[in-house]
């Protein structure tokens, strides 16, 4: 049973230093052994505009955002303007009253104003007021001070003695204020005593790559999937990483080609409008037989679109990404955690069937972030790398060997370049067995078709290698959420909260799109009561695709389009209006300006 | 397993002596070339076998990378390892290759349409960041696999299928253009000149550092301008003129002169810049293709305690 389920919600303008107390915040509680889930709305602007920070903790595992805040702390007027109004009772709102007025709160919330030109007689506003902010939360919920002077002390001995002993005054003051002017929550912080990790999914995705051993990194920087560039660029000395800042992501994706060719692991990510300039390369790595992965965090389109805001949009733009029909592997990672675990995963997968791998990431994941447990993260992974000849300068002089050896599994041993005896030309145009093109004056359709079907063969070995989706959840529900990817959380919590008003809901989740287990979601499905599709796009991209691959039609739909994710109530929402027969496809609204 | 030392190969100095001799006969492809006859790409692909017979590269260690468009047919009638990338794209390729294997000799060939037009954003940030690459640029002035439209190097005034009342366009210079970009080797061959240009691509495969080595190719079917002909009667070689290819001004001045008298040769050396591949601390420890996969425990332990 949990005892404590408390979100916090920090907001203000760029710049206004929103992330520190937030950090701050989210090490004290998984250093206790508490969960924590954080999301981060904001726009695309360096200064100025509206950021807001929901920092949710409990001693259960903490599956989203959540649907309510419980502590507000506005570092601006325009933060407390737009969010006091979804104050409920029991909350606490903590804003520095020489700058802040509140407007009406509602019955039962707190209101805690402190003036920091009293508390902090001559130190200048801003970094100033967070710092008082975040030692009176800290005291409302019973966190020792001397947890707070730590860090604090840490955070500022490059500053030097002065720095630190007016940093740990402010706060000194600012908890000392808390302590006699405003109520605290009614529980005290619990410690499990296995303290946990904190991370954000692009930090995941990075660490993932490492342990798969990816060798050459590179990427051209593209919110919200520059967070794996930085990571990268910051360990690549250290771990034996290659990272380049390449001119255009058509070059990205050709030079992690070239480099993967000569047998290293080669990774890099984008978001959706540089994927688009990938495409044609990814069919060339199918063509050519080389194995890459590419991951896509996916961000509201279409075009430049809302770069700072999630969408689930790039489905179909990767199930169809290049000219052709070729191999290739997509999967959509469910959790933060799953980030990391499913890198080594697919470099293995795409190491032995040699074709290109995209990992279906999103801003919501790759910028969301979380706690969990440390030895999740397992470096120690299987590495698999397929049927290469020349990795260990082995493999005997093979006279007529066949890079594209017509096989029953499609796949055929890869030599490396620099080995000898095994010299080769791999090709973009149609080729045969020995590479040799068949695209200009040896066309032949036979050779065409045996060589297009070697290749394609590939995805039937492919498909038994993964698992197949389970039901989460009672299996006699009244109702079936299915989603895709980064969606599983905030459904998980949907029917918890459906269940407590008596509706019982189980969740169907797809992480492997391609290839896709289609008979067996939709033996699943053909058991299900009522099936809802949940994804954040407007036009369902999942419940079009599920239809083709497999003509199965939910019962009904819920979307959300408007950059923000779901929170668990618009889902909830949703059930309920589909169950009363109001609609089959609802669309939520977003309650907050963010 | 004999490759390429780098320290043999840096500032031009291979052991050529001591390597297993290589014959062009050896380096005759799977296939022979499907180009027009008369086509100025079998005097490239003529070339570059020489130059790499003569410097004895095992054919196992040179990786030959192309785009798309007749001359990128070349790494097919070649024997060394080839990749045939997408159009415009070999350049990228190579470099992802060269850093992942700095062992391999990487060598780039394609045409002017690929290099300078399509692919003209990877050819000037290569040559920005000196990859160790030698780039052998087929240069017809006209798009031959598309049945000849212009192309970026076509003379203004031209008549072709795309621009049928005469091309209005300037061309783009590609000497000047690679001078300035950062390239640590330029020079300019012509296919009538087989020996001239043997000696320019051995330069270019023995220098360290991006080279480029355009080389008047013509087209014997879609550009009846610029043929074999014209190049003959105005071709004249730069070190005939006196040139100092280490001085920067009269490299630029050479490589902008065109008219009756066109220069060839080596326009622009420095061996000052290390190539990029120098520069990362990540290849100490040799090629990053070879190297053993995963995180160690203790760099594992380090990472975790990031998160914490």
């Amino acid at each position: 049973m949990k005892t404590v389920d408390l979100a916090i919600g920090i907001g203000g303008a760029a710049g206004q230093g929103i992330a520190t107390p937030g950090d701050i915040l989210a090490r004290i509680f998984v250093r206790r052994g508490l969960h924590v889930n954080a999301y981060n709305a904001y726009q695309s602007i360096i200064r100025g505009g509206h950021i807001f920070l929901t920092l949710r903790t409990s001693d259960a595992p903490v599956l989203s955002h959540g649907d309510r805040l419980d502590v507000l702390m506005p570092l601006n007027q325009d933060t407390m303007n737009r969010h006091l109004r979804l104050m409920g009772a029991g909350s606490t709102v903590l804003f520095n009253s020489d700058t802040i007025k509140p407007a009406d709160a509602a019955a039962g919330v707190q209101l805690c104003p402190f003036s920091v030109k009293q508390l902090a007689p001559g130190l200048r506003g801003d970094l100033v007021q967070n710092t008082i902010a975040l030692a009176a939360i800290l005291r409302l919920i019973k966190v020792e001070f001397e947890i707070l002077e730590e860090i604090l002390t840490l955070q500022f001995k490059r500053k030097g003695a002065a720095a630190v002993a007016e940093n740990v005054g402010v706060a000194r003051a600012g908890y000392d204020y808390a302590e006699t002017h405003f109520r605290p929550f009614p529980f005290s912080l619990p410690d499990t005593g296995k303290p946990l990790a904190f991370f954000e999914g692009n930090q995941a995705l990075a660490m993932g790559g490492a342990a798969a051993g990816v060798r050459f990194y590179c990427a051209y920087p593209m919110s919200p999937s520059s967070g794996v560039l930085h990571w990268m660029a910051r360990h690549g000395r250290q771990l034996g990483i290659m990272v380049r800042q390449v001119e255009d992501e058509i070059g990205v994706i050709n030079m992690a080609i070239g480099a993967a060719h000569t047998g290293c692991r080669a990774m890099c990510a984008t978001s959706g409008g540089g994927f688009a300039l990938m495409s044609e390369a990814l069919g060339s790595a199918a063509m050519m037989e080389i194995p890459v992965v590419c991951i896509n965090v996916q961000r509201a389109g279409p075009a430049t679109g809302v770069p700072t805001k999630t969408e689930q949009g790039d489905l179909w733009q990767v199930l169809g990404a290049g000219q052709g029909d070729y191999p290739r592997i997509i999967v959509a990672p469910t959790n933060i955690t799953d980030c990391f675990k499913i890198v080594p995963r697919l470099f293995n997968l795409v190491d032995r069937f040699q074709c290109p791998g995209i990992i279906l990431s999103d801003l919501l994941l790759s910028e969301g972030r979380s706690s969990a447990d440390p030895a999740e993260f397992d470096f120690n992974v299987p590495i698999e790398r397929g049927e290469v000849i020349g990795l260990n300068g082995d493999g005997p002089p093979a006279n007529g060997y066949k890079r594209y050896l017509i096989t029953d599994s499609g796949v055929s041993p890869r030599a490396l370049p620099g080995t000898p005896g095994y010299a080769h030309v791999v090709a973009t145009d149609e080729h045969d067995e020995d590479g040799v093109l068949i695209s200009d004056e040896f066309t032949d359709p036979h050779k065409r078709q045996a060589i297009h079907e070697k290749r394609m063969r590939k995805m039937d070995g492919l498909l038994p290698l993964l698992e197949t989706p389970a039901l989460h959840g009672p299996d006699d529900a009244q109702v079936t959420l299915l989603g895709w990817g980064s969606t599983e959380g905030v459904i998980w919590e949907a029917m918890q909260q459906l269940a407590d008003a008596g509706i019982t809901a189980n969740n169907l989740q797809i992480k492997w799109l391609v290839p896709l287990h289609g008979e067996e979601i939709v033996s699943i499905l053909s058991r299900c009561a009522k099936v809802l599709i949940v994804e954040n796009n407007y036009s369902g991209q999942f419940a079009r695709y599920l239809r083709s691959e497999t003509g199965f039609a939910a019962d009904g739909h819920i979307r959300k389009y408007d950059g923000e994710p779901f929170m668990p109530h618009h889902i909830v929402d949703g059930v309920r209006a589909i169950l009363a027969g109001s609609t089959k496809l609802y669309v939520p609204v977003h309650e907050i300006q963010v | 397993m004999a490759i390429i030392e780098r320290e043999a190969t840096r500032r031009g100095q291979t052991a050529v002596a001591e390597r297993p001799k290589v014959t062009v006969r050896d380096l005759k492809g799977k296939v022979d070339p499907d180009w027009c006859p008369g086509c100025g790409d079998f005097g490239v692909l003529a070339a570059l076998k020489q130059a790499i017979a003569e410097l004895s590269l095992q054919p196992y260690e040179v990786l030959t990378v192309s785009g798309i468009g007749c001359s990128s047919n070349l790494p097919g009638y070649l024997s060394t390892y080839g990749m045939h990338t997408l159009h415009g794209r070999a350049i990228a390729v190579a470099t992802g290759a060269q850093l992942a294997n700095h062992h391999l000799k990487v060598v780039v060939t394609g045409g002017d349409g690929d290099g300078y037009g399509i692919g003209g954003n990877h050819f000037v940030h290569a040559m920005r960041r000196n990859v160790d690459l030698t780039y052998v640029v087929m240069n017809n002035q006209v798009y031959g696999l598309t049945t000849g439209q212009l192309s970026p190097t076509s003379i203004k005034g031209m008549t072709t299928k795309s621009t049928p009342f005469g091309s209005v366009e300037n061309p783009i210079n590609p000497i000047p253009l690679a001078i300035t970009s950062g390239a640590t080797y330029v020079a300019r061959g012509f296919t009538g000149q087989q020996k001239h240009l043997v000696e320019l691509i051995k330069g270019g495969l023995q220098h360290k550092g991006f080279a480029l080595i355009d080389t008047f190719s013509p087209c014997v079917t879609y550009n009846h301008d610029n043929t074999h002909e014209f190049f003959k009667q105005r071709t004249r070689k730069l070190d005939e003129m006196g040139h100092d290819p280490t001085n920067f001004h009269a490299a630029l001045e050479k490589g902008f002169a065109w008219g009756d008298e066109i220069p060839i040769g080596l326009f622009w050396k420095r061996e000052d810049l290390p190539a990029l591949d120098e520069l990362e601390p990540v290849l100490a420890d040799g090629p990053l293709a070879h190297r053993s996969l995963g995180v160690g425990p203790d760099a594992a332990r380090a990472l975790l305690k990031e998160l914490m």
